[in-house]
């Protein structure tokens, strides 16, 4: 399917995808709760915070990251792993391979027609952060937030092309579900979800610089919580788009050589 | 339409016995066995034909409608449907061809079936008219009514296959492949379904291949059959050829008047079943006339001609094969 088309249908398969979303109300709330981490954590560093700040975080800095943490969270989100993981070993991707998508495509929109019922918890909890912290909590600078935007969706963009090769690897690896459990673990400690990449050790924040992981999630929050000056703040969207690159060039080699290994198995 | 030439797909599969021991050594050392799923086959359909493509299972079947469809690069030979080779899945191509298969879905197991017609005349890029005219015609046909409105998790079997076919032809391909397209359906759902598949072929011109087990569909549906086993070509000709082939002797089917001893109807021909007043007999073809006359004697209240039935037909082929397949190892071990 060209560009075109794919733009065409676009609305289409998003308002389908949303409707796939929302199909299920309980599974929601469960969902939603499950993305509450980084309150705990805010409640968590607040608390240990109140005897004496760490580096420059004081309670109202914890609250403020936290919040934002969970707003770029929510705005990042990805899951195909698991879903090309199932399709692949069930065989049941032959339905998508059938139909004139490609189906990474098919599974980003699904991804993206998530993002309305994201943006449904994320804008609270954005106008519960000015409420309560103040417009001054985040940066005031209107390039800042323009990037920040732009980092959002390329920390989007990471979180599934990450998502998409871990389960192409599926071609090759019958499963890669444990790659994905691998994976997650480190995306939790170094992406600055449960801890601010700033708090990290030297050595560890300088290979944080050189891993995918801090531009998922962490590298926005410092945007909107005005960590950067502009400089610094390009050279980071720089480096986050060659994150974007890379995990792009591998999934479509590994799509590639992985779908002359599909076996389509049962029916 | 569809040319086939030498086609072969050959999968290296993964072997180890049972047991906990098998299973920690398959940890550091695999070994692998190659399966040869389709093995050279040859064969061509011209446009707007019906075939059925028969073996057991195993046969290689669903293996070629797979690479047929684009799902699977051939080992080796070429392949070509309707101008494209099938591994490139050029969209051109897609929008031409269709698989069904009876035992995967691709509705949207949480959404009414509106909402997969939906999203595949989005990805169809089919005009709004076009598919209202679509969905109303494959409506009446296959007598939806308000079953696209459910959930598909709500519908039943048959509901769900039926829907299954219309979200296949939305984009109204000439090329359908159709896998088992009525497993697990109760008899008359499968009427429907094969009714619908001829009217959709006489309709539309389009060419048909269709693997079933139930030889009820094959017999309403292909005039031509295809048959493999063992990833070969055993058979490629019409269906009553076939049958004359394999099983030359007609079936008298007799409803009689009043009970008849068995030894009473052994003079007339083998008897293939009997129960009181209805008996089966399987008689020679050039036998038939004489053999009805003899039977007329009996008291008959009805009597009808038959061939034998499909199943048999098959069964009869497939050992045949495995027969001479068993003879061909045991030749090859003699030199």
């Amino acid at each position: 399917m060209s560009v075109r088309a794919t733009v065409r249908a676009l609305p289409t398969l998003m308002k389908v995808g949303f409707a796939e979303a929302v199909a299920y109300r309980a599974e929601m709330l469960v969902w939603i709760l499950a993305t509450t981490m980084p309150v705990i954590m805010m409640a968590l560093w607040t608390a240990v915070a109140r005897e004496a700040p760490v580096g420059r975080f004081g309670e109202p800095q914890f609250v403020t990251y936290f919040l934002v943490t969970f707003i770029v969270r929510q705005m990042t989100g990805a899951y195909a792993a698991w879903e090309i993981n199932y399709e692949v070993r069930q065989g049941t991707l032959a339905l998508r391979l059938l139909r004139p998508i490609h189906p990474l495509w098919h599974y980003a929109l699904n991804n993206l027609a998530a993002m309305p019922l994201r943006l449904l918890i994320a804008v609270p909890v954005a106008l519960l952060l000015l409420g309560v912290m103040g417009r001054h909590a985040v940066t005031t600078d209107p390039f800042l937030w323009l990037l920040f935007a732009v980092s959002l969706f390329g920390g989007w963009l990471i979180t599934y092309l990450i998502n998409a090769l871990l389960g192409v690897l599926s071609f090759f690896m019958e499963s890669s579900l444990k790659a994905v459990n691998v994976y997650f673990a480190l995306y939790m400690v170094m992406s600055g979800y449960l801890i601010p990449v700033e708090l990290f050790p030297r050595w560890l924040r300088t290979a944080s610089d050189w891993l995918p992981f801090r531009y998922q999630i962490g590298y926005p929050v410092e945007l909107a919580t005005g960590v950067y000056g502009h400089g610094a703040a390009l050279e980071m969207l720089a480096r986050q788009a060659g994150f974007v690159a890379l995990f792009w060039a591998a999934t479509a080699v590994f799509w590639r050589q992985g779908l002359k290994r599909f076996a389509a198995y049962g029916g | 339409m569809i040319a086939v030439r030498d086609l072969r797909k050959h999968y290296q599969v993964h072997k180890r016995p049972p047991g906990l021991l098998a299973a920690v050594r398959s940890v550091f050392h695999r070994t692998y066995q190659t399966v040869k799923a389709v093995d050279g086959i040859t064969f061509d359909i011209g446009a707007g034909e019906r075939v059925g493509f028969l073996g057991p299972n195993g046969a290689g079947k669903t293996t070629t409608l797979k690479v047929l469809s684009g799902l699977l690069h051939p080992t080796s030979g070429e392949v070509n449907v309707d101008g494209h080779t099938p591994r490139r899945r050029e969209d051109a191509f897609l929008k031409k061809i269709t698989l069904v298969m009876g035992q995967k879905q691709q509705l949207l197991w949480d959404l009414p079936p509106a909402e997969t017609f939906e999203m595949n005349r989005a990805i169809y890029g089919i005009s709004r008219a076009d598919f209202v005219a679509t969905v109303k015609q494959l409506t009446e046909l296959l007598e939806l009514g308000d079953l696209v409105n459910k959930p598909a998790r709500q519908l039943s079997l048959g509901e769900r296959m039926k829907c299954e076919l219309a979200a296949a032809l939305i984009h109204r391909p000439r090329v359908l492949f159709l896998d088992e397209p009525t497993i697990g359906l109760d008899v008359s759902m499968q009427a429907v379904i094969r009714n619908f598949i001829k009217a959709y072929n006489e309709k539309n011109g389009a060419t048909l291949m269709l693997t079933s087990h139930y030889m009820d569909d094959v017999a309403a549906l292909c005039p031509r059959v295809i048959v493999i086993d063992k990833g070969q070509l055993s058979y490629d000709g019409d269906l009553d050829t076939l049958v004359e082939r394999i099983r030359p002797e007609k079936r008298l089917v007799l409803h009689l008047e009043k009970p008849v001893d068995a030894a009473a109807l052994s003079t007339l021909g083998k008897v293939v079943s009997h129960d009181a007043v209805r008996a089966v007999l399987q008689v020679p073809k050039d036998a038939v006339a004489a053999t009805v006359s003899r039977a007329l004697a009996l008291g008959v209240r009805d009597l009808t001609v038959e061939n034998a039935p499909l199943e048999e037909v098959m069964s009869e082929l497939f050992s045949r094969s495995r027969a001479e397949r068993e003879e061909q190892a045991k030749r090859a071990v003699g030199t």
